[in-house]
């Protein structure tokens, strides 16, 4: 049956990004003769992609309703000032404190979605608005100081390592959720008749995916253990794939970004759709203003500056139109990988900041131009 | 023939896997008219496009003699140069620039680059005289002029680059019935002037009008035609389609049962001007039944039943039964749960999502009934769509395939499949074969015949009066958003002439 196929042929484009991560990796490796690949290395790595790619997962979101959000940044700076506001100056507790961060980051999505949903302001004039607003209000609130330090869970989940077995029982159990999933699906497609990969493929995918797990568990290990920050990463990038993936409010979101008007008309409720879409994205924001501040111990008026950016970037380089209707979670997560591999590598063999950012503005160009001349025909 | 002006010698062009063309050989006569027809995918683009240099010299076979000279265009501005212009169905003007500005795009009347406004306005003011487009000022917007005018606004925008072959590709796609007299017209003065147009249209009581011979495209080879006045639109339609439609309308079985939809009262104001565009419309509608509502452009009849379907293009006032229970309907959300759906004109603005493949289309409106608590059941999703694309004989390669990449008519059935997957009791179809080809137009007949034998009620929406005729149960026209008249059409015998007249506004006794 040819819808196998195609599903194929995705997964290549899919597998593109992969692989132009991995010679990324590959070229590093070489020039700084090993240490880009060290598990100290790696473990670091991973830890500085986490905020990007926590910010990128909800702006794909948006991107791919359409939209775009200029404010993540200081929407993450913004909360984290407010957590640690709450948890240093007031001495509340970590959990209300963190608590209370995650409603206001729900809250000013709900803001921004608001003016783009319902009030048909163009989002990228009420972002720009919600970027001079939350960095204005973060410079308020902070009065300009920066604030610090987080206690103790906060530096666990900023820059906390799992003991060993704990990263021993992530790979069993991711391991064995993987083996489920791939096993319910297929058993789905064989009641109904549908054509399935041959067995021998099906059993080198899992066991290929299995090793991956291990091997990446065991590289962790063999340093400090899976970084805690990770794993929240991880569980977001589960729960989000599986909701653009499987989900009515998913597929909705895809459809609104490829012609609003047609959604509409399929009795699609856009309004309620974006706004939703702006929350979560609101609550992505805060989540990485969380992290961002535990990781740095403190929270600063300029933390977060420009994130918007690099979120933006890794949707780009991972695939996700601008004109929204195409792009995914996973694409953004990778783009955020190769953004964050870009500063790390760049970093290990001392190229100035300047350098940084000029190569990582041209990786971006030409990621683009690259995806364009490979679909246009 | 006494003068050939443009001849091609045996084009062939291949597109990876498919001949588009298969050596074709046309003649024009100088100051002629040719109409050329031929289903969508038949090749007539493709010749165009050959004609005008968008493929150029090299990437085809064959020869294109222009004058008695071989030539070899190498792009769009080659064949400009030797005079041939086209004017494509999708017009490519500026709306937020003047008439001059749009006439003179690229061909500026300049002096260093400094734009001669003066001699711009003159030559359009000339040109617009010319076209007899005596209300339209040099200076007007664009956007500001109704369709039928902007199309003359690119002819003039052809003449001015002193083109001597116009190619026309459905010139009259989205005109009135008096416009598209007032092009024909005009396209006769400039035949007579000397000027020579190729002609292409699904409209075959409009080729046969205009041309003085016609080419019949069919599958990429040119497999007939001959001079106009001694081919009738049976002529063209069978050489189109390679076979005889003997009815081009299918045999109604249906008897139309009790009523299940009314509307009363119905009346729509447009918010910024207070104009009303629906004007106190009653209208109801059986089980099983057709219901045609024809009217000119501007009638109110798209307003109207976009207000059915709850998008109403303005303050809407009035009621609406559904099986004799008062409903409320203000949104298509609204409508499609209660089994109302719509099928409208345009295509590409409402009903497909082009970004997504044709399964993804088919079950958008309905997906939830493909959900769980949570996940999407993609295999149902596929049982589903792959049960619609057979029953509709959706032709694609596959459900994974990007819906635009299908033809016209297989997008159309899309849209209706779409529409299908609920039990949908009263389908709305706003211009169901807009655009589509002969076969395809055929197809969508039958399909609405299937659905109501199958107790669906249909409510279309046509400005092709053969098919309004043709195809419904009752009648009802529209004129300047009020009910101007209603005609039994069981036994298929309402004339052209009252509908007509209906429409215009006279009344019918």
């Amino acid at each position: 049956m040819k819808e196998s196929k195609f599903s194929l042929r995705v997964d290549l484009k899919t597998y593109m990004m992969v692989i132009a991560l991995v010679a990324i990796w590959l070229i590093f490796t070489g020039i700084t003769g090993g240490t880009f690949l060290s598990p100290r290395n790696l473990s670091n790595l991973f830890r500085q992609s986490v905020f990007t790619s926590i910010l990128a997962i909800g702006m794909v979101m948006v991107i791919i309703t359409g939209h775009i959000d200029l404010s993540a940044g200081s929407l993450a700076g913004l909360t984290g000032g407010i957590v640690s506001i709450l948890h240093v100056w007031r001495g509340w507790n970590p959990y209300p404190s963190i608590a209370v961060t995650l409603i206001v980051g729900l809250a000013l999505g709900l803001w921004n979605g608001y003016w783009v949903a319902y009030k048909k302001v163009p989002a990228f004039i009420v972002t720009l608005g919600g970027l001079l607003v939350f960095r204005g209000a973060l410079v308020g609130i902070t009065k300009g100081t920066t604030i610090g330090p987080m206690g103790e869970l906060f530096r666990y989940i900023g820059k906390g390592y799992l003991p060993q077995y704990g990263g021993i029982i992530l790979a069993v159990g991711g391991s064995a959720y993987f083996l489920y999933v791939q096993y319910r699906t297929r058993k789905g497609r064989l009641k109904y008749d549908f054509e399935v990969l041959p067995i021998h493929l099906e059993i080198l995918k899992c066991v290929a995916a299995v090793t991956l797990i291990a091997v990446f568990v065991s590289v962790m290990n063999s340093y400090q253990g899976v970084p805690v920050p990770l794993i929240g990463l991880l569980v977001l990038f589960f729960i989000f794939s599986f909701v653009t993936k499987n989900t009515v409010f998913g597929r909705h979101i895809y459809a609104i970004g490829g012609n609003s008007e047609a959604a509409q008309m399929s009795g699609i409720n856009v309004a309620r759709t974006t706004l939703l879409v702006f929350v979560l994205n609101g609550l992505m924001a805060a989540i990485g203003g969380i992290l961002m501040t535990a990781r740095l111990n403190a929270a600063s008026v300029a933390a977060g500056q420009n994130a918007e950016l690099d979120a933006i970037a890794a949707c780009v380089i991972g695939g996700t139109s601008l004109m929204g209707g195409i792009g995914s979670v996973g694409g953004a997560v990778i783009g955020a990988v190769v953004m964050a591999s870009l500063d790390n590598g760049m970093s290990l063999l001392n190229v100035p900041m300047f350098w940084q950012s000029i190569v990582k503005g041209l990786v971006l160009v030409l990621a683009v131009w690259f995806d364009v001349s490979s679909t246009k025909k | 023939m006494d003068q050939i002006i443009l001849e091609t010698r045996s084009i062939t062009k291949d597109f990876p896997g498919v001949r588009a063309l298969d050596s074709v050989s046309i003649k024009v006569g100088r100051g002629q008219v040719l109409g050329l027809c031929g289903e969508n995918g038949a090749g007539k683009s493709t010749l165009i496009k050959i004609l005008s240099g968008v493929f150029p010299f090299g990437t085809y076979e064959g020869t294109i003699v222009l004058d008695g000279e071989e030539q070899r265009f190498h792009s769009v501005a080659d064949a400009e140069r030797k005079g041939i212009a086209v004017i494509h169905q999708e017009l490519s003007l500026f709306g937020e620039l003047s008439v001059a500005e749009n006439i003179f795009m690229g061909h500026e009347i300049a002096r260093r680059g400094v734009i001669d406004w003066n001699a711009v306005y003159a030559e359009s003011y000339k040109w617009l005289r010319k076209l007899k487009l005596d209300d339209v000022r040099p200076t007007d917007k664009i956007k500001d002029l109704g369709v039928g005018k902007q199309q003359l606004v690119e002819i003039a925008k052809a003449l001015i680059k002193r083109s001597r072959i116009l190619i026309l590709d459905e010139p009259t796609a989205s005109l009135t019935g008096t416009e598209v007299e007032l092009l024909l017209g005009i396209l006769r003065n400039l035949r007579d002037e000397g000027v020579t147009c190729i002609y292409i249209s699904h409209k075959l009581d409009e080729v046969l009008k205009i041309s003085d011979c016609v080419t019949v495209l069919r599958d990429g080879l040119a497999v007939g035609g001959g001079e106009a006045k001694t081919l009738t639109e049976r002529d063209l339609i069978r050489m189109m389609v390679g076979r005889e439609i003997s009815r081009m309308f299918p045999a109604r079985t249906v008897k139309p049962g009790e009523e299940v939809l009314a509307v009363e009262g119905f009346s729509v104001t447009d918010r910024l001007t207070g104009q009303q565009l629906i004007k106190d419309v009653d209208l109801r509608l059986r089980k099983g039944e057709v219901l045609g509502i024809f009217g000119l452009v501007g009638a109110g009849r798209t307003e109207l039943v976009s207000s059915i379907f709850g998008v109403p293009p303005g303050r809407k006032e009035g009621r609406l039964y559904l099986n004799g229970k008062p409903v409320t309907v203000d949104s298509p959300r609204d409508a499609l749960k209660i089994g109302i759906s719509l099928v409208s004109e345009d295509r590409k603005r409402y009903g497909l999502v082009p970004t997504m493949n044709v399964r993804e289309n088919i079950t958008l409106a309905f997906l939830q009934r493909f959900s769980g608590t949570l996940q999407l059941n993609v295999n149902e999703e596929i049982i589903a769509a792959r049960r619609l694309v057979k029953e509709l004989d959706i032709k694609t390669p596959s459900l994974e395939t990007k819906v635009v990449s299908l033809s016209g008519g297989n997008q159309q059935k899309v849209i209706v499949a779409k529409n299908l997957i609920a039990e949908t009791e009263i389908l709305i179809m706003d211009e169901p074969t807009r655009g589509i080809d002969v076969g395809a137009k055929h197809e969508i007949y039958n399909l609405m015949e299937r659905l109501t034998e199958n107790g669906v009620s249909i409510i279309m929406v046509s400005s092709e009066l053969m098919e309004i005729l043709g195809m419904s149960d009752r009648i009802l026209v529209l004129h300047a958003g009020r009910v101007t008249g209603e005609f039994d059409n069981t036994g298929r015998d309402v004339s052209q002439e009252d509908i007509m007249v209906a429409a215009t506004g006279g009344v019918v006794q």
